[in-house]
């Protein structure tokens, strides 16, 4: 065992033991950020945040949430609506920051396909993010059903058939992810194990494992500039921090991400107090019926884009199904964000904007989404569903014809 | 700069989805429909006989004590309810008003078509085909003078005040229930029974206490005042409030369904100021550690 001297404070006890001012150096004071960013670098501080408002509210709504069919409606919307001291405000708080969280996750992952962030050693940043994505997905579902309206109760029918159609053990799969031939009481309850357990844990898990990922590799930077990041530091802590490339994570770094943060949470609290609709949506303040299908029934606005490339393949292809069509673009559209690294097959990391063919493609892509988006919740009938189909189709050949895309522009620089 | 066009950018591209997926897409899927009609011009043709007639209050009394009083209350002139609500839905399908107020909550217009051909002027005449009557027979076999004194009784004895819980339950309690309104003791049930009611209308008509938050203002102002105009064929009766009545239940929804509207309304604004001064003192944070690296 270590020699431990006497203290004379309790920093020094603390730090004896835990090596704190070590600890706080690696993880703050001297953890090195590129100084060349702009405000798009600040969304992990805001996702972290936001996910924080999530985990707090959660457990405020969690004390009278009661997970029962019979019960659940009227305890969110009678007995933490408007029994429960300001149990509102955590609802609003709690349904608004689960939107507003894939507003700034699909800006996060898109500054990070602009910037290249994803690929030349970077590979496992991307993955470890999409699996929050994923994670986040999952969770965001399993909490929408939690109120049990007719929003809740349609949107678990129509996710959790599309598992049906998974060969050989499809149906099987459905009664094993239901609890119950029928969406109904056990459905319901597990999914509020999946939403305020398993899920937190597991996001918070990837969390831990998305920032350490970012140690080796570290940030990148407006002009995906490379440089020796220990030089880089050296100069900092001499003294040279005009000249120096890089900023310590606190205080220089983090300034900037409250200074974007304070903007964020101004439009976010807007949001939760007098523009709440869009993400909580009035149907779901319908009781859920198993006898009454709602007129129109769509997921939530961050699921809209890869509903409708499921529902674009609307008629049988070359004698496979509608639906089965539909289920593998879905999977496809799901998995293919995974592999983006190798499927970009230029070998220099640059911003979009210097990347010709690959900046054409970035806001088609960015077109594409926004189409399938707005699509996925009009009605799929008449031009509709067509617009829905090529959108569903523009999709797919657009990440098929990614690494043409991506050899074409490494090729004119000459680096192929 | 730069950052302010990256700025607008993400604004933009956020507002453009976002007009997409709600004002657009919500346009596409509920169509408009008119504005709520309170004067009721579609039955005046029905009654344009009575609407040039005064109305005789006293006449009207003896009217409506002889044709009206073997099934409705009038609890203010000493007309108790004939039966207990169980028994009347049982009789008649639905449990009948109590005409006390009906002078006030209803357009006047309105009633008296209403008098002369219920199914009609509620708009519900294809709920009432194959042998199947309306459980209040029209009176189009009285005479214009007559109906016109009955109206005229009607809104004689009517109170000039009415709280908005008074309101609803006079209007819209026979078959609807909104049970936040008194969770406790159920005293906010419907007054016809869920098998008669079921029978009556062909589905238990739904608990209202969440719909304001799951219809909103608009819809509930056209939908009470014609609820074909949303829900074509709907079982739902047409009932014929006056806009002032029609204003009081929406509000008596609002009280009830959205109870804490006032408080968030007003905690809302200390929110966001709280929030402006944490983001100007973070901004100068942040000018003070970014004036040393740049």
């Amino acid at each position: 065992m270590a020699k431990f001297e006497k203290a004379n404070s309790v920093g020094e006890w603390l730090d004896q033991r835990l090596n704190l001012t070590t600890f706080n150096k690696v993880m703050m004071t001297e953890y090195w950020i590129p100084k060349d960013i702009n405000f798009l670098w600040a969304m992990g501080v805001l996702l972290a945040t936001t996910f924080g408002i999530l985990i707090i509210s959660g457990i405020f709504l969690m004390m009278y949430y009661k997970p029962d069919i019979g019960l659940a409606f009227d305890s969110v919307n009678y007995t933490i609506m408007q029994e429960v001291a300001f149990g509102w405000l955590f609802r609003h708080m709690h349904g608004v920051a689960a939107s507003v969280v894939f507003l700034i996750i699909y800006i996060h992952m898109f500054t990070g396909i602009y910037y290249g962030s994803y690929k030349q050693g970077r590979e496992m940043i991307w993955i470890s993010g999409m699996l929050l994505f994923m994670t986040f997905s999952a969770a965001g579902f399993s909490g929408y059903m939690l109120p049990w309206g007719q929003m809740s109760y349609w949107a678990a029918m129509v996710i959790t058939n599309l598992f049906g159609g998974v060969p050989v053990i499809g149906d099987a799969l459905v009664v094993w992810i239901r609890g119950d031939f029928n969406v109904a009481d056990a459905t319901l309850t597990r999914f509020f194990m999946l939403h305020v357990f398993l899920l937190p844990v597991v996001i918070m898990g990837i969390i831990g494992l998305h920032f350490y990922t970012l140690r080796v590799p570290h940030v990148n930077n407006q002009n995906s500039e490379e440089f020796d990041y220990d030089e880089e530091a050296e100069k900092y802590l001499a003294g040279n921090k005009r000249e120096s490339k890089v900023i310590p994570f606190w205080p220089v770094f983090i300034s900037k991400d409250l200074a974007v943060l304070g903007v964020f949470l101004i439009f976010y609290f807007y949001l939760v107090f007098f523009h709440y609709n869009f993400a909580m949506d009035p149907v779901n303040f319908d009781p859920a019926d198993n006898m009454v299908t709602p007129a129109h029934i769509y997921p939530e606005w961050y699921f809209l884009w890869s509903y409708e490339v499921l529902r674009g393949f609307f008629f049988d292809i070359a004698g496979v199904k509608a639906f089965d069509v539909g289920l593998i673009a879905f999977g496809f559209a799901n998995a293919i964000f995974l592999v983006l690294p190798w499927l970009d097959r230029d070998p220099v990391i640059l911003p979009a904007h210097k990347r010709p063919m690959f900046f054409i493609w970035f806001w088609v892509l960015m077109a594409d989404l926004i189409v399938l988006t707005v699509y996925g919740k009009l009605p799929p009938t008449g031009t509709n569903a067509w617009v829905g189909f090529f959108a569903a189709v523009a999709f797919i050949l657009l990440f098929l014809i990614l690494p043409i895309v991506t050899k074409i522009d490494a090729k004119k620089r000459g680096a192929l | 700069m730069r950052e302010l066009k990256i700025l607008a950018v993400v604004v933009a591209l956020t507002l453009i989805t976002y007009w997409g997926v709600e004002p657009f897409a919500h346009s596409q899927m509920h169509p408009h429909v008119a504005a709520a009609d309170f004067e009721f011009e579609d039955v005046k043709k029905d009654i344009s006989d009575i609407t040039s007639l005064t109305g005789n209050a006293a006449a009207g009394e003896v009217l409506v004590t002889s044709n009206c009083t073997a099934c409705h209350a009038i609890k203010v002139k000493g007309f108790p309810e004939v039966m207990d609500h169980a028994s009347a839905a049982a009789a008649y399908g639905v449990t009948p008003p109590d005409l006390s107020t009906a002078g006030k909550l209803y357009n006047a217009a309105y009633l008296a078509a209403f008098i002369k051909n219920p199914a009609k002027a509620s708009i519900v005449e294809h709920k009432f085909v194959d042998g199947r009557a309306h459980p209040m027979p029209a009176y189009n076999w009285m005479q214009p003078q007559e109906i016109a004194d009955m109206v005229a009784y009607l809104q004689s004895i009517a109170p000039e005040e009415m709280t908005n819980k008074e309101v609803f339950t006079n209007a819209c309690q026979r078959c609807h229930s909104i049970k936040y309104a008194d969770m406790k003791n159920g005293t906010m049930a419907a007054y016809t029974p869920d098998e008669n009611i079921k029978a009556y209308m062909g589905k238990i008509p739904p608990d209202l206490s969440q719909m304001i938050r799951s219809r909103g203002h608009e819809y509930l102002e056209t939908f009470i005042n014609d609820p074909q105009k949303h829900l074509e064929g709907t079982a739902m009766p047409r009932v014929g409030l006056t806009e002032a009545s029609q204003e009081q239940v929406v509000t008596y929804l609002e009280e009830i369904g959205d109870s804490k509207k006032a408080q968030r309304e007003e905690l809302g604004p200390k929110f966001l100021i709280y929030l402006v001064i944490f983001a100007i003192f973070a901004f100068l944070w942040k000018g003070s550690k970014w004036r040393d690296v740049h």
